[in-house]
């Protein structure tokens, strides 16, 4: 037995070790975790945030960032930003959707809340195009789709703290991980430095800035806000039933525990005749 | 499946009923009469909590199959369709991708339970291998079916894992583009996938009967590894095991509702939710964690054949485990010396484990040669050398003895 815990002990050292290396070798600093509404096993949205991160999508990243698995209708459903209904259609309303009418015709027409948010560019090769040779990435799964690794011992950890947040993190520490780059460091034409970046040569300029997006409920016009208000919105995109997920969750726990609880004493009598 | 059945039904339909086709009477001998060994411990309910969890993925993966299109432009957008738009679609797909690897913790423990109280030896040998079969159809269909989502790791995963047939001498390439379907990745590849993810739970359902049949030909194993010798020594199944096993498969489900409802895409990549595109690699390619030890194997090895070799032997060398093995004692209980490799066999595995999700490069590369000579060395030369100088511990007479005994 004793041998068994130093190798474990040995094993644990070595990789602790090594994770410490790699990081360090790699020169990109761990995103700082951020309080998130939706975090933990009864994390729900928050619906003043999700609308705040939601006009931030429309006015600034919509520009360039298709969100095709996520339609007008999604914003008035259950768990999410709590539109209503009409506020929805009057959402879509504002956009215009490519259509074939009755007798075939190419046309343009108001969206409707069945509609997908429309791509800003034609495809991907035209959004490629005009971004400097790559497409900016789809919103509908991004949140979920961007990680950091996190290293043992953190990886074990996180199954007890139920840690899922490494994509909001990430994306809410790059979106203020623009920085003037090293003496030393050679940008490329059209690249950016930024902090968080895998490389660190990103090739979307600074999106947001303090004072950009115009909120009407008074929270704070500062870039840190809005970072974290748009993350918190592509993870709604992302994962549009995490609240009711959470919530079946926590009645499906009672219930294991209390079915559980009840069996086990079920077989300490059945067995108390052989014991 | 155990001796001549008593079972006699009580009523007149159920009597007529039995004389034509007696499966009253197969179920009754099977799990209600058939004796167990009174000493099983905790460790013995992961078979009941496997056939659950082949249940469970059976059940959610017919019903995503029914919302689910295998076509590379749609079936990512269809896995996404299930997860947002069909109802409790998320609730199906986290039951069914996480099911994957609550089946493959079963299934680890119940082979290491098997390793450890020496299930595999005489004369359980049969019992053995259709277990390794089982293993092996289970990698298969888990792999198979982490194609289907069609994002980033599922397509390079593939692309992988199907190169490894490219190792073969001369027919390699042609073996490969057989496989596809094609000249890479692609349609074709996912429509068989997913024809070939279909049916091999249903083949792992066929060879888990048989699993089931030899176990009560030859009786489970027990924590003394001795054979019982009276009816002192065994219970019947119900309700005995059944109460055990009931509970411990519940308790089973908060691990598993602990993952799907709380910690979803933990065990998968991240990756993942990027749309296949054979046109970018991602940065690191990394397979689902169970497969990790043998990825580690295979990158251990410099040549990519016998790497290959090395991957598909390490699993091979399981079924050969009841010869290697050359103790007359079966449990580690009573084998002190076994007991320690045991341990140190388990700890090189976890390590093959942590080393396959690393990139192939500098000390990790070192250390995964040193464990994978290990892993083979356990096999080759612990194991066989152990059972010849190996001074066990006295066995007690009977199980009813021990378990008095252990009281006392």
């Amino acid at each position: 037995m004793t041998t068994q815990r130093i190798l474990i002990a040995l094993t644990l050292a070595a990789s602790l070790g090594a994770a410490g290396a790699a990081r360090a070798a790699e020169g990109t600093p761990v995103p700082p975790a951020q309080k998130w509404s939706f975090a933990g096993p009864f994390g729900k949205f928050d619906q003043g945030q999700l609308q705040r991160g939601f006009k931030i999508y429309k006015e600034v990243c919509a520009s360039c960032h298709s969100m095709s698995l996520v339609s007008f209708r999604n914003l008035a459903e259950a768990g999410g930003p709590g539109f209503s209904e009409a506020q929805a259609a009057a959402v879509a309303a504002e956009y215009k959707i490519k259509d074939l009418d009755d007798k075939g015709e190419a046309i343009e027409r108001n969206g409707r809340p069945a509609d997908a948010f429309p791509a800003p560019f034609a495809n991907d090769r035209a959004a490629a195009a005009a971004n400097g040779g790559v497409a900016p990435p789809d919103f509908s799964t991004l949140a979920k789709a961007r990680t950091y690794e996190r290293g043992f011992p953190w990886f074990v950890i996180d199954i007890f703290t139920q840690y899922q947040e490494q994509g909001p993190d990430y994306i809410s520490a790059l979106l203020q991980g623009y920085k003037e780059p090293p003496k030393d460091f050679v940008l490329p034409a059209g690249g950016n430095y930024n902090e968080y970046f895998p490389g660190h040569v990103i090739a979307m300029p600074p999106p947001l800035s303090d004072g950009q997006v115009t909120y009407d409920d008074g929270a704070p016009q500062m870039l840190a806000q809005y970072a974290k208000d748009v993350t918190a919105f592509m993870m709604w995109a992302a994962e549009p039933h995490l609240v009711a997920r959470k919530r079946l969750g926590f009645q499906v726990m009672i219930f294991l525990i209390v079915l559980s609880g009840l069996l086990y004493f079920t077989k300490k009598k059945v067995w108390s005749a052989v014991h | 499946m155990h001796g001549n059945s008593t079972y006699q039904p009580q009523s007149k339909i159920g009597q007529w009923f039995e004389k034509r086709l007696p499966i009253g009477g197969l179920i009754h001998s099977s799990f209600v009469a058939y004796p167990t060994p009174r000493n099983l411990n905790y460790w013995w309910t992961f078979g009941g909590i496997l056939s659950f969890m082949l249940g469970v993925q059976i059940i959610t993966g017919i019903v995503l199959a029914m919302h689910y299109t295998p076509h590379v432009d749609l079936a990512f957008k269809s896995v996404e369709t299930i997860m947002r738009d069909v109802n409790y679609g998320w609730l199906l797909r986290y039951l069914h991708s996480n099911g994957a690897s609550m089946f493959f913790i079963a299934v680890y423990i119940h082979i290491y339970r098997g390793m450890y109280y020496g299930s595999y030896k005489e004369p359980r040998e049969v019992l053995w291998i259709l277990g390794v079969i089982i293993y092996l159809l289970m990698m298969a269909t888990g792999f198979l079916g982490y194609t289907l989502p069609w994002g980033q790791m599922s397509f390079w995963g593939a692309t992988v894992i199907t190169n490894f047939f490219s190792a073969i001498p001369g027919v390699g390439e042609t073996v490969v583009t057989w496989l596809w379907g094609g000249f890479a990745v692609g349609n074709p590849t996912l429509n068989r996938f997913y024809s070939l993810h279909y049916l091999l739970p249903f083949v792992i359902a066929g060879v888990v009967i048989l699993h089931v049949w030899a176990l009560h030909v030859s009786g489970q194993n027990n924590p003394t590894g001795i054979e019982p010798k009276s009816d002192r020594d065994t219970v019947p199944f119900t309700p005995y095991a059944t109460s055990k096993d009931g509970f411990a498969m519940v308790a089973f489900c908060i691990l598993f509702a602990w993952f799907v409802f709380y910690l979803p895409n933990y065990l998968g990549h991240a990756d993942n939710f990027i749309v296949a595109n054979p046109a970018v690699t991602p940065a690191h390619i990394v397979p689902e964690w169970y497969y990790l030890p043998f990825y580690a194997i295979l990158r251990a090895v410099p040549d990519k054949l016998l790497g290959v070799l090395a991957m598909f032997g390490s699993i091979a060398i399981l079924a050969f485990l009841p010869w290697l093995d050359t103790s007359k004692v079966k449990s580690a209980r009573y084998r002190p010396l076994y007991k320690q490799f045991f341990w140190l066999f388990f700890a090189v595995c976890i390590g093959l484990g942590w080393l396959g999700a690393k990139p192939a490069e500098g000390i990790y590369v070192v250390l995964s040669r040193i464990l994978t000579i290990y892993y083979f060395a356990h096999f080759i030369v612990v194991l066989p050398l152990l059972g010849i100088f190996e001074k066990t511990r006295p066995l007690p007479n009977s199980i009813s003895e021990s378990v008095l005994g252990s009281k006392a």
